[in-house]
């Protein structure tokens, strides 16, 4: 009985929200009064020793290049393997794309129970209930699980990473890795952004901007943000900027710390890609958009003039601290 | 060459989100019932425009729900699908449902099965990972474009970052998203013709449900906007900075 990670990686690195559900998984073995334990798969260059400091005791490695790509086929079978081999009865993954395309798949084969975009800590008192979000974050439901076996798959930004001192005990997991049925012929990188869903900060345009000759204001505020760019559907759609920036219903769904949206009117499906962001500044002309509504901190203003002022007045910030 | 596309039943988009009976059950009254929009506009069109280049291929329905389904079922025939099947059972644990059509996907033995990439309502984008364990097919998902090489498909889909293309043989599963194809509106002919292909309705196999819904809450309502002065931009950073400790 043991609460397993997935600590999922990308080129030799463990991720960023692998951190996040490291610490996530961390607190929910101390809450079961059991131990935490995380799985690598793939080859990496980081030294795993150091995931120690999320709070795990061990972490497990299944050292076969083959994985250094994700096949859920084959991800499936060896993380349902590695729950076998070291007893877990919990299985916490991060809702990334690579969780999204594995927990489902690796539940089926345990023929275990999964809540996927679980959003807190599970209730262990009476049973195993996990809150999740659903209706694209308009509500939540409380779902309990039954099977002697649990997976979770965690939204990315809702638990807090919990970084102490603490080194793991690596070990070498031995599983057979079968030869991956799909061939990857090319792979696209977006080079020289921040990826939306990793993002801390996401700067958000719409049509407000008028023109995409006019993403200056909106570009020059996210590089000295460090910030991910987004937009809205119907820039998308128009072409002003690229799909994969599209955030809402039918587009990516973000939950980053800070979202600011430069002339979005804020329709009922935008707020679906976005509303769990934890701080949302809305920046519009007309007072009667309904974002105001959805918003932390909002300034009824030209978004031209606004934005340029804004951003001198966040690198005077940054020079001063 | 036969496709399962998995189609669900859901509340529109621009529908108000309340509960009743104590929080346990989602208040219907007023409620617009569409298909999934993932698994219409993407999955179901692109099985249909396959169709359109190879008038051999069949298009079968799939959906897990009880006989309120019926509208739905009817609308995606009549958009393009040949034969629909419904699983007459409202549970909603999602290896439940994967589980029911992957019975069906086993008996009729389909080359390609397209889903959304998750429904609008329970979020939980696990029934095509699922079904593909169940039938023991290779899975993609997150799929932008799907193209078919007689018994090869090739697949874009998202990544964490970027997007990779993969080749893959049938028999495949893939969960879609945007990209793939666009909305379309049935059409007279289309909807006369739906009303006598075949929907078959078929009770559930014995499967256990692993998880059940307790109970739901809506989000607690925001304290309110704080509005600052164009005039006074500098009054933002400071409240982004000491109070919200967002920069």
């Amino acid at each position: 009985m043991s609460v397993l990670i997935f600590a999922d990686q990308t080129e030799g690195h463990i991720k960023k929200a692998s951190f996040e559900v490291l610490s996530y998984g961390a607190a929910l073995a101390k809450q079961m009064g059991t131990s935490a334990e995380a799985l690598v798969l793939g080859t990496v260059t980081d030294d795993l020793a150091a995931l120690g400091k999320y709070g795990v005791a061990k972490v497990h490695q299944v050292a076969n290049e083959t994985l250094n790509h994700v096949d859920a086929q084959l991800y499936a079978k060896v993380i349902a393997e590695a729950v076998t081999a070291t007893g877990a009865t919990v299985l916490v993954f991060s809702h990334t794309q690579t969780g999204k395309a594995v927990s489902a798949r690796t539940a089926a084969r345990l023929k275990a129970g999964i809540v996927t975009g679980a959003c807190a800590l599970p209730d262990t008192s009476n049973g195993f209930t996990v809150k999740k979000t659903v209706f694209s974050g308009k509500a939540f439901a409380n779902i309990s699980i039954s099977s002697p076996i649990k997976v979770i798959s965690l939204n990315l930004n809702s638990f807090k990473t919990v970084a102490g001192e603490g080194t793991a005990e690596v070990v070498a997991l031995n599983v057979a890795v079968d030869a991956s049925k799909i061939k990857i012929t090319a792979i696209n990188k977006i080079v020289g952004e921040v990826p939306l869903t990793e993002a801390d900060i996401v700067v958000s345009g719409g049509r407000g901007l008028k023109g995409p000759e006019n993403w200056g204001v909106l570009l020059d505020l996210a590089k000295e943000l460090h910030a991910g760019t987004a937009c809205s559907r119907p820039v998308g759609d128009a072409h002003w900027r690229p799909h994969h920036e599209h955030v809402g219903q039918t587009g990516v769904q973000i939950a980053p710390n800070l979202y600011i949206a430069l002339g979005i009117s804020g329709a009922i499906q935008h707020l679906a890609g976005v509303n769990r962001s934890k701080v949302i500044v809305v920046i519009n002309k007309d007072p009667e958009a309904p974002f105001f509504k959805a918003a932390d901190y909002g300034i009824v203003g030209d978004l031209f003039e606004v934005v340029p002022k804004l951003t001198e007045e966040i690198k005077k910030l940054h020079a001063s601290t | 060459m036969k496709i399962l596309v998995c189609v669900s039943k859901t509340p529109d988009t621009t529908s108000k989100i309340a509960f009743t009976n104590g929080n346990t059950k989602f208040d219907e009254a007023g409620v617009q019932w569409i298909i999934n929009p993932y698994d219409e506009w993407y999955a179901l069109v692109r099985a249909i425009e396959l169709k359109e280049k190879d008038p051999s291929i069949v298009i079968h329905l799939v959906t897990v729900g009880l006989a309120d389904c019926d509208p739905i079922i009817r609308k995606a025939l009549a958009l393009g699908g040949d034969e629909a099947i419904r699983i007459n059972t409202d549970n909603s644990d999602s290896y439940y449902i994967a589980a029911q059509i992957a019975e069906v996907a086993k008996k009729g033995g389909y080359d390609l099965i397209l889903t959304g990439k998750e429904t609008i309502d329970y979020n939980g984008s696990s029934i095509a990972g699922m079904v593909a364990e169940l039938v023991d097919a290779p899975y993609v998902s997150l799929a932008t474009l799907f193209e078919l090489n007689g018994t090869t498909a090739s697949i874009t889909r998202e990544i964490e970052g970027g997007e990779e293309v993969a080749e893959v043989s049938l028999p495949v599963v893939v969960s879609c998203q945007k990209g793939m194809a666009e909305q379309r509106i049935p059409n007279m002919r289309g909807i006369m013709a739906a009303r006598t292909k075949p929907l078959q309705v078929a009770e559930p196999a014995a499967i256990d449900a692993l998880t059940s819904i307790l109970s739901f809450e809506l989000p607690p309502a925001k304290a309110g906007v704080k509005l600052v002065s164009p005039d006074n931009v500098a009054e933002l950073v400071r409240l982004l900075h000491e109070e919200a400790k967002a920069i």
